[in-house]
């Protein structure tokens, strides 16, 4: 599977522009800010209809402009595929593949599978827990069209309750039967939602594992443990239990967005006990392990694309990772870097097409 | 957009508030009008008006009333008084008047459940609802609010409501529309078909 072509038109800081890739390597260059991790971005929007970067579409919008275009070739096992995305100010986001409007996103989402490489990944192990599920949701997403569309589902049915939960605060008043058919949905949900993340988890570990000890050349045992109250025998019981709890802190306490995935290092959290160049090899090692699993389950080769890469990482890694490169491991790539010299340099040695990107703002 | 007129702006913009008319069909609405005669402007106007002025909603199932306090559907004799059929609102008691396929009467929910929206079941003529049930003579209430999230959360927690007093309650069936193939349905609808699939030995 590859990108063909991408036109722009008012995304970001590109008016309107056209670039034509490589199946093989392409590796975008220009000074800081001159829109290297945009198209990166533009071609995240064309795979997952919404950026990597910022959640809101109108920030993509070009500034002065009420609306953006992306248009992108792609060939996939043979066939190809136009995919256009647009968002207009006010308006429903489009998504057409071969010209023909798509309704529901999850129609799209999984069918172009792409792996994103980026300096701040290590908020994955930094941040809060929301973070991590975006992560794995968006894996689960990717691979499980049933589990994009009762996740929407879930979370329509959380925001309604929660919703509910401030109408009854105000009144003063709990009204257990008008709850209820939204606690039956959000038990139901996190049980089937949990019981997916859950053997995903079991199956997404082993890769893991193996690509951290590849990427450090280390033999610290890592792991992943889900944490969540959903698959205990009693959740039923212990989420209405919650119901006080709910009602004073305004909110709903109990289902799936409050579970978390602990990343683990000899036994102990790797956010508080790794050092730097551990997490910096556990962020790889969780994003090549996705490649993996997208390969394996969707039986094409994901889009990969590496922002920044060669700035953030120490030689020893790069090295690794160019192994992998070099071994023709991914499918087409997409680098950037803000020092031309440096990338000439590292791929010099690659025996691959690469085709180089001069950015200008 | 620029309007040769005031008096042309000031139309435009009242016209393009009702819903699904922008601008330009405003202006070329408005345009019309000022081609023909004056009396097709004052006789639309009042019509307008008399609508809203003189509009009366059925005191029992919340449908229009042309005039008093009860609609033509629950002052006809011929319909059966048994069977009251739940909507979400007035069009839909039309398209299902137009099937020609239902003889009793209705109820006429003004909206969803939806908390988001701020809509409970006070914002709606669910009590009004129970209270018709609760009286004599109901013996079956039909659910046809539509296919959504909200729409299923307000059909169960009304289906709930309705146990104590022991009324069949049932909701309109969700599946393949007719003519239509298996194969191009989507698999939510199909799914759902299945599941509330008609058993033909029992019949
Ligand atoms: N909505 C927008 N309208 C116009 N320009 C925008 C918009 N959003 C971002 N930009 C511009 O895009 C540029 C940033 O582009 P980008 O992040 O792709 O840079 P980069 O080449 O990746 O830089 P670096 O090497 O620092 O990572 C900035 O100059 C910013 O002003
Ligand atoms: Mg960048
Ligand atoms: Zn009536």
């Amino acid at each position: 599977m590859h990108l063909k072509n991408l036109k722009l038109l008012q995304f970001k800081n590109y008016a309107k522009a056209e670039f034509q890739f490589s199946p093989e390597i392409n590796c975008l260059v220009g000074k800081n800010g001159s829109g290297k991790t945009n198209i990166l971005d533009a071609i995240h929007y064309l795979c997952l209809t919404k950026s990597a970067i910022n959640g809101a579409d109108s920030l993509a919008v070009q500034h002065g402009f009420d609306f953006f275009t992306l248009m992108g070739d792609f060939e996939r096992e043979g066939k190809s595929l136009e995919v256009r995305c647009v968002v207009e100010s006010g308006k429903k986001k489009q998504l057409l593949q071969n010209g023909k409007a798509i309704d529901k996103m999850s129609e799209h989402v999984g069918l172009l599978p792409i792996v994103l490489i980026a300096p701040d990944d290590t908020r994955l192990i930094s941040e809060g827990s929301e973070d991590r599920r975006r992560f794995f949701d968006s894996m689960l997403c990717q691979l499980d069209r049933q589990y994009m569309d009762q996740l929407v589902r879930y979370q329509h049915f959380l925001k309604q309750r929660n919703a509910l939960i401030k109408l009854f605060a105000d009144k003063g008043k709990w009204q257990e039967e008008l709850m209820e058919p939204y606690n039956r949905e959000l038990i139901q949900g996190s049980k089937v939602l949990a019981a997916k993340r859950q053997a995903f988890v079991d199956e997404y570990s082993p890769l893991l594992v193996d690509y951290y000890s590849f990427i450090s050349d280390a033999q610290e045992p890592v792991s992943i443990s889900y944490e969540t109250q959903c698959l205990e025998e009693d959740f039923d019981t212990a989420f209405r239990a919650a119901a006080s709890k709910d009602f004073v802190l305004k909110r709903s306490t109990m289902g799936i967005h409050k579970d978390d995935f602990v990343f683990q290092i000899g036994g102990y959290p790797i956010k508080k006990f790794g050092s730097q160049g551990q997490q910096k090899s556990f962020v790889i090692g969780l994003k090549l392990a996705q490649f993996q699993v997208f390969h394996a389950h969707l039986q094409v080769k994901p889009l990969l694309l590496l922002d920044d890469i060669f700035d953030k990482l120490d030689d020893g890694r790069i090295s690794q990772l160019m192994k992998l490169v070099a071994d023709h491991a991914f499918g087409q790539l997409f680098i950037t870097d803000a020092r031309p010299e440096r990338s000439k340099e590292i791929l010099k040695g690659i025996n691959a097409e690469c085709v180089f990107f001069e950015l200008r703002s | 957009m620029n309007f040769p007129s005031k008096l042309i702006e000031e139309a435009v913009n009242e016209i393009s508030r009702l819903p699904g008319i922008g601008k330009k069909t405003a202006l070329r609405l408005a345009l019309h009008l000022l081609k023909q005669k004056e009396t097709v402007t004052e006789e639309l106007s009042s019509a307008l008006l008399a609508l809203r002025k003189d509009i009366r909603y059925c005191t029992t199932c919340h449908n229009v009333a042309d005039s008093g306090d009860t609609c033509s559907i629950c002052l006809s004799v011929r319909r059966d008084k048994q069977i009251i059929c739940v909507v979400e609102d007035i069009p839909d008691v039309l398209a299902i008047e137009n099937t020609g396929q239902y003889q009793g009467l209705y109820h006429v929910l003004g909206g969803v459940i939806s908390p988001i929206q701020g809509i409970g079941p006070d914002e709606l003529k669910i009590e009004s609802l129970i209270q018709r049930c609760a009286g004599s003579g109901v013996q079956e209430v039909i659910l046809a609010l539509p296919a959504t999230m909200e729409g299923d959360t307000t059909s169960f927690f009304i289906s709930r409501k309705l146990k104590e007093l022991n009324i069949k309650v049932s909701s309109i069936a969700r599946g393949i529309p007719i003519g239509g193939e298996l194969e191009y349905t989507d698999e939510v609808t199909l799914g759902r078909s299945i599941l509330t699939r008609v058993n033909y030995s029992s019949e």
